[in-house]
């Protein structure tokens, strides 16, 4: 199957390790192109939310999974690209221009913002991101001529190759339009991880002093990592208002950050499989929670409907689950079942016990 | 003219002075080893040549060139690789991309480039790849290539550690106590690549070791420090036989 021997270094360097492997991969992208055929109008709404939290997510992945730079704030980039992004159309510009401005300004601005807040590390950086957070809800309403105040912004239709995108009256399209923005972003979000760069990120999250010592600015590297995590949020900003139609002040909470970088730990810190876990958990959660109610209640009699707040719940639950007995999320367990799958019937137990890791000293000794 | 100089070097933690007027120069193509009691400010002498740590006096030149402004991030690209006694290894990333994170400053593309994996990124990864095997073969790590750093042993660590600093391509190594915590036969297949390191690659060693007989076998010169002043400099046995050293350590014995 998969057991396959390298024999070029471009079989590390590629993307796909060899033609199963991009097959996979080819038929996962032949089944998300087939979904408006597949799936009810509603279904493909909820799977277009799961592509744009998934971009979102992957934002956040870039900085928090692979740099090891948590952030609380991440909401306030998604502000930030979905105000631009409406509050450009609004002033006439053409929706693509509008879409790469919102991620220039989110990330630009998380450039900006990531100097004196990046210098900080561990409680103090997430307190420092989720006062981020914070902020931007207050400037949301300040910020009037951006942002339409307390009223907020509605989307105008989006125009692109002589068709007019809208989620309601042309949810296919707009379902396409996400996935094709998703698409490329991965495909840059992996060609950095195969890259200088990519490795540079890595190395600031498993040891700052050796990255130091190996040529790595510090410095450069988290700001980049963060701007570019900001630039991808801020992508999904603006295609999370054209989902809603309409943002404000209360679109972008905090509870949002905290969703998803929640979002990010289900699905494993430091995959880029793990956003796209986390998203779908993410939307299909409280999805999967109503439908268990109206079960219960339907079969069992049992009524759930009078705990309000049963996802969050349920969702804070997973989370502790998930930490306890599987710290590398959702993709920890997918690697796991895939590992069975190639070795069957050869599988050890005990094969992924956690090997001792050595006492790391924060003194450079 | 020697490759690195060491001039009149100091720093102190909280008035405690670690390093307290140390000078020496290394020799191109030579073994230097540094001795002395734990807490001597070896280690500390490491992190002011790396520039992690910012000197409160003296001078650092590194082939012919001033080094003490520069950040730390430059040192590796001027010729200065190191390991760390604490192994610092990327312990998530496998031992391959260890190595290819220690190309970082012979890197040669920009983050646009590699956004868009343009041909020339390709051509530098290969490059970068076909730099990394010669270390793999130099020190027989083959076997190791794809597995993740958390599940090796220690003794394996130290030396992808090593070959870390090598693939930088550097023109001098620190190491920081390269042998603790091997076994004999460890110890012995680390003064093999030592000296391989010093005849075949034609590199120029600083190193800091307890073990004597390593010390004695790979150095040409040795500098014993205690409380971060040198004491005594020279061949290993005439280090060895110097009566301040021995008082050095038998000081330390009897505190300890
Ligand atoms: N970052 C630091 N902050 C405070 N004190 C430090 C720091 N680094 C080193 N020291 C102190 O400087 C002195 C020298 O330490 P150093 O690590 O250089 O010793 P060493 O010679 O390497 O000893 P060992 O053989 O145990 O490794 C010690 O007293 C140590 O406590
Ligand atoms: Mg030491």
């Amino acid at each position: 199957m998969s057991n396959r021997f390298k024999s070029r270094y471009d079989d590390d360097i590629n993307l796909f390790e060899g033609r199963w492997h991009l097959a996979q991969y080819a038929l996962l992208i032949a089944l998300l192109l087939a979904a408006p055929w597949l799936l009810g109008v509603y279904y493909l709404g909820e799977l277009t939310a799961v592509l744009i939290w998934s971009l979102a997510g992957l934002g956040l992945m870039l900085i928090s999974g692979h740099t090891g730079q948590v952030s609380l704030g991440h909401a306030a980039f998604m502000a930030i690209g979905a105000f631009t992004n409406l509050a450009l159309m609004m002033r006439g510009w053409h929706f693509i221009p509008a879409l790469l401005a919102s991620a220039v300004t989110s990330g630009v601005l998380g450039a900006i913002i990531s100097r004196p807040i990046l210098r900080m590390s561990g409680i103090y950086l997430a307190i420092a991101t989720l006062a981020l957070s914070i902020i931007i809800e207050d400037l949301s309403i300040l910020a009037e001529p951006i942002t339409g105040g307390v009223a907020g912004l509605f989307a105008p239709p989006i125009d692109l190759f002589g068709l007019t995108i809208d989620r309601y009256s042309s949810p296919k399209a707009f379902y396409y339009l996400c996935l094709t923005v998703l698409v490329i972003v991965t495909l840059g979000y992996l060609n950095l991880l195969r890259s200088a760069s990519g490795r540079s990120f890595l190395a600031v999250r498993d040891s700052e002093v050796s990255a130091r010592a190996l040529g790595v600015n510090v410095t450069r590297a988290k700001t980049l990592s963060f701007a570019l995590s900001c630039a991808m949020t801020g992508l999904a900003g603006a295609l999370y208002a054209h989902l809603a139609q309409a943002v404000n002040y209360e679109s972008f909470l905090v509870l949002i950050s905290i969703t998803l970088l929640l979002q990010v730990v289900i699905g494993g810190l430091g995959s880029v499989h793990g956003a796209f876990f986390g998203a779908i958990v993410v939307v299909l959660l409280p999805q999967s929670i109503a439908m268990l109610r109206d079960f219960l209640n339907n079969t069992a009699g049992i009524s759930i409907a009078a705990y309000p707040g049963m996802d969050t719940a349920l969702f804070a639950l997973l989370i502790l689950l998930m930490v306890i007995y599987e710290p590398r999320g959702l993709y920890g367990v997918w690697f796991k079942v895939r590992t069975w799958l190639q070795l069957f019937p050869l599988y050890r137990k005990g094969m992924f016990r956690r090997t001792r890791t050595y006492l790391k000293t924060e003194r450079q000794r | 003219m020697s490759l690195l100089q060491v001039k009149d070097l100091s720093i102190s933690f909280g008035g405690v002075k670690a390093v307290d007027g140390v000078s020496f120069d290394v020799e191109p193509g030579e073994v230097f080893t540094l001795v002395g009691p734990n807490g001597a400010g070896k280690s500390t002498i490491f992190n002011l040549i790396s520039r992690l740590y910012e000197p409160g006096g003296g001078r650092i030149i590194f082939d012919g060139e001033d080094i003490t402004g520069r950040p730390a991030h430059d040192v590796a690209g001027l010729g200065i690789a190191r390991t760390f006694q604490n192994i610092e290894l990327f312990d998530h990333s496998s031992v391959l991309q260890n190595l290819l994170i220690g190309r970082h400053c012979r890197r040669d593309t920009r983050w646009f480039e590699e956004l868009f994996f343009l041909p020339k990124v390709r051509r530098s990864e290969r490059e970068h790849r076909r730099q990394v095997e010669e270390v793999i073969d130099f020190l027989d790590l083959a076997a190791y290539r794809d597995k993740l750093i958390a599940g090796l042993p220690y003794g394996v660590r130290k030396v992808v550690e090593i070959a870390r600093a090598l693939s930088s391509e550097p023109k001098l190594i620190l190491l920081d106590e390269p042998a603790s915590g091997l076994s004999v036969e460890e110890t012995q297949n680390m003064a093999w690549w030592i000296e391989d390191m010093q005849k075949d690659l034609g590199l120029t060693v600083l190193m800091v070791e307890h073990d004597m007989s390593l010390v004695s076998r790979v150095s040409n010169r040795v500098l014993a420090v205690a409380e971060g002043r040198p004491l005594a400099m020279g061949t290993a046995a005439e280090v060895q036989a110097d009566p301040k050293v021995i008082e050095a350590y038998l000081g330390t014995e009897e505190t300890a």
